[in-house]
């Protein structure tokens, strides 16, 4: 079986003042339906740009300026601004970590969600909500026929971020790409969202990018996982293979530092200096001025260490664990 | 035994609500009456011993940074009072916040919107000491540089403006200007929640070490319950303004009592291999303005009886220095009415 969505050397620049900066450097990964890929990195490794440079809405200064994004078939670089238009929304989605973004404030939840729906499906307004309502049911919403009358400020943050879930289904695309949206909410919250995510990828077949910085909630949520690190994908593998034994020496460095693992009151492992800035990368690998198996070759571009399908972009990667 | 350093004895905080015209009309037409508070804390008692780190842990609205701003004189109680030392920091009347508040330093969330951009990190940090007397104008350059060292940043730092640090190094400033003052406690209003985990591994470390090192008493807010394991002695754990369950850390983390906290541990994702089967807690948080009568968890609490609905469970002794706010732990919840 194909993959839903296939990415093979994505690249995404920006023209800053101080030159061009490479946000997204040479990502592959792909997806299969189905399946929850968790994006995961630190802020400003490039996760919300690649999610924006799949869905074709980058703006200036930036462009993507190499790579292929392949969703059932149809690589959506080659397409038409309007053709990709009709493939947003209906064939690949998102959700961003605020639903305001897709929610219209001025309209009610049934009205907007109808709109979506008829964009893409000509059909009368009475189906379109009738296809709104199950879709806010699918999301976990209780009573969701009431709310079809809402506003969106009527809702708590977790209820609008499950709209927006909801509207980002409407066509059943095959592609969703999720980014943090559960970052703001309760965990009480995240909890159950998390809980229909789950179900929704095991039962409409959906497959999901599920874009965060936090590794509990990959962990426990994805089937595959890919690391970020100053817009370079540098470890790739399934959930169980990143966090059970990873390869790299940021996921390591990444994994060890979370609380929760140690004695209480202890020193946790650090990795040290700051996140990169990427105008000032250090040239070969990115991570070699805070990595602690760093050597002069690292100073040279790493390859791509294989370990089955799981890989890694380093000279020196873990061998065991 | 010498008195706990910080004392909050039954302490709760409404903000009232300004009633528009439309809401007074409505309140009028349903038979009630207009306005209504926001109930942000309720008879919250709790003791902090000088050298311990107490966590407060909830989800968002439930009154952790409320409670950390009445510690810190910010907010005068609306009942109640806190006693730092055994003298007052605020009681219940608005017109007495005692200003001890130099003794008590909060450390907030954002390392952005915390630190003048237009004043230099130096200036930033001996400001408040200066204006205090608590350092000479002589020994101001070198305190200010030893407390950067302190903290893990450059010395000389102390002429560059805040935009120049990144989120960790901002956040290292902002303790720095806190421990200037010398205060007897400490209030972090989730003080790591806005870093990236590898920085925030590391400004933890320096909260253990300055722990080590000076003794610090802190009230440690957040609503990360694995932060608050790491570094808390006890813990308590609030809901919709009250505190639902309180005890040492290590008891509270091996087995939690409260429905609610049961909940909460079941809900957090942790770090593993393998999916995890979610368990999350049904239903939304109630609002504070109108809270469910009886006990507050009752409408989402897999356990709730009659006795919850309409009696305010007290927090009761659970053993071993633990304290459970839920009739399961005071007498049951009482039996259903047969059908
Ligand atoms: N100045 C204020 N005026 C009116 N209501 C307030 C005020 N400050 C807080 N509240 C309300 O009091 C309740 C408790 O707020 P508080 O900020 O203490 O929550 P919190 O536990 O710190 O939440 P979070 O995790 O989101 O920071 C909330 O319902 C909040 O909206
Ligand atoms: N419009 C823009 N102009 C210049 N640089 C940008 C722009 N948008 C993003 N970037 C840069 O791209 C990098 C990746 O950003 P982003 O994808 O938002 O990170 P993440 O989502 O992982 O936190 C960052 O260094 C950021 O500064
Ligand atoms: S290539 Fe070298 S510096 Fe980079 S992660 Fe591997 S060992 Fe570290
Ligand atoms: S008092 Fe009743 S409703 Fe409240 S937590 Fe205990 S069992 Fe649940
Ligand atoms: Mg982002
Ligand atoms: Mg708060």
């Amino acid at each position: 079986m194909s993959a839903a969505l296939d990415i093979q050397g994505l690249t995404t620049r920006f023209d800053t003042r101080g030159g061009t900066v490479t946000a997204v450097d040479d990502v592959s990964f792909s997806v299969d339906r189905g399946r929850i890929m968790g994006l995961v990195g630190e802020s400003g490794s490039g996760k919300s740009v690649t999610g924006f440079s799949i869905l074709g809405l980058i703006d200036e200064p930036g462009r993507v300026t190499d790579g292929r994004v392949i969703v059932e078939e149809t690589d959506l670089r080659s397409l038409s601004p309007d053709h990709l238009r009709s493939m947003r929304g209906r064939k690949v989605s998102m959700v961003f970590q605020d639903p305001m973004m897709t929610l219209n404030p001025v309209l009610r939840i049934g009205d907007q969600m109808a709109m979506a729906v008829r964009v893409h499906e000509p059909m009368s307004k009475a189906k379109a909500l009738e296809r709104a309502r199950d879709a806010l049911g699918t999301v976990g919403i209780p009573s969701p026929e009431e709310r079809l009358a809402a506003y969106p400020h009527q809702l708590s943050g977790g209820m609008r971020q499950r709209v927006a879930i909801a509207t980002a289904l409407l066509h059943r695309p095959a592609v969703i790409i999720a980014d943090e949206p559960t970052t703001a909410l309760d965990v009480s919250i995240q909890g159950q969202i998390l809980a229909e995510v789950r179900r929704l990828a095991d039962e409409t077949h959906t497959a999901i990018v599920w874009i965060t910085h936090d590794l509990a909630v990959v962990s426990s949520l994805a089937d595959d996982i890919c690391v970020m690190y100053a817009g370079k994908i540098v470890e790739r593998g399934t959930a169980e293979e990143v966090i059970g034994q990873p390869r790299h020496p940021y996921t390591r460095g990444l994994l060890d530092s979370v609380p929760g693992q140690h004695a209480p009151g202890t020193h946790l492992p650090q990795i040290p200096g700051s996140t990169p800035q990427l105008s000032h990368l250090p040239s070969g690998c990115p991570f070699r001025n805070r990595c602690p198996r760093a050597t002069q070759l690292c100073a040279s571009a790493p390859p791509l260490a294989r370990f089955g399908d799981h890989t890694a972009l380093c000279h020196h990667p873990l061998e065991t664990t | 035994m010498t008195a706990p350093l910080l004392e909050i004895d039954t302490v709760s905080k409404r903000f009232p609500l300004k009633a528009t015209l439309a809401d007074k009309v409505a309140a009028r037409l349903a038979g009630r009456s207009a306005g209504g508070a926001v109930h942000a804390v309720t008879d919250v008692s709790l003791t902090v011993e000088r050298g311990e780190v107490v966590g407060v842990v909830g989800e968002s609205g439930c009154g952790k940074s409320t409670l950390g701003r009445i510690v810190s004189g910010i907010y005068a109680p609306t009942e109640g009072t806190v006693l730092l030392d055994g003298k007052p920091v605020a009681t219940g009347r608005e017109d007495h916040v005692n200003k001890l508040t130099t003794r008590v330093q909060m450390i907030h969330q954002d390392p952005f919107a915390s630190l003048n951009p237009r004043m230099k990190v130096g200036e930033t940090i001996s400001e408040g000491p200066r204006t205090h007397g608590i350092v000479s104008a002589a020994e101001v350059g070198d305190k200010t540089r030893a407390l950067l060292e302190q903290v893990g940043l450059r010395g000389d730092y102390a002429d560059r403006l805040p935009h120049q640090f990144s989120g960790g190094q901002r956040q290292r400033i902002a303790i720095a200007r806190a421990l200037a003052m010398q205060p007897d406690l400490l209030v972090l209003d989730e003080a790591v929640a806005s870093l990236d985990v590898s920085i925030q591994a590391q400004v933890l470390n320096l909260f253990l070490d300055l722990r080590r090192d000076l003794g610090l008493t802190a009230l440690f807010i957040s609503h990360d319950l694995s932060v608050v394991r790491h570094v808390c002695d006890r813990v308590a754990i609030m809901y919709l303004g009250r505190v639902v369950e309180l005890a040492s850390a290590e008891r509270l983390y091996a087995e939690p009592k409260h429905p609610y906290t049961q909940a909460l541990f079941a809900s957090v994702p942790t770090l593993g291999t393998g999916r995890q089967d979610f368990r999350p807690i049904k239903g939304e948080i109630p609002s504070p303005i109108d809270p469910p009568p009886g006990c507050a968890f009752h409408p989402r609490c897999p356990f709730a009886g009659p006795r919850c609905r309409v009696e305010i469970p007290r927090l009761t002794d659970a053993g071993a220095g633990r304290t459970v706010a839920c009739h399961l732990n005071d007498g049951g919840v009482g039996q259903e009415a047969a059908a």
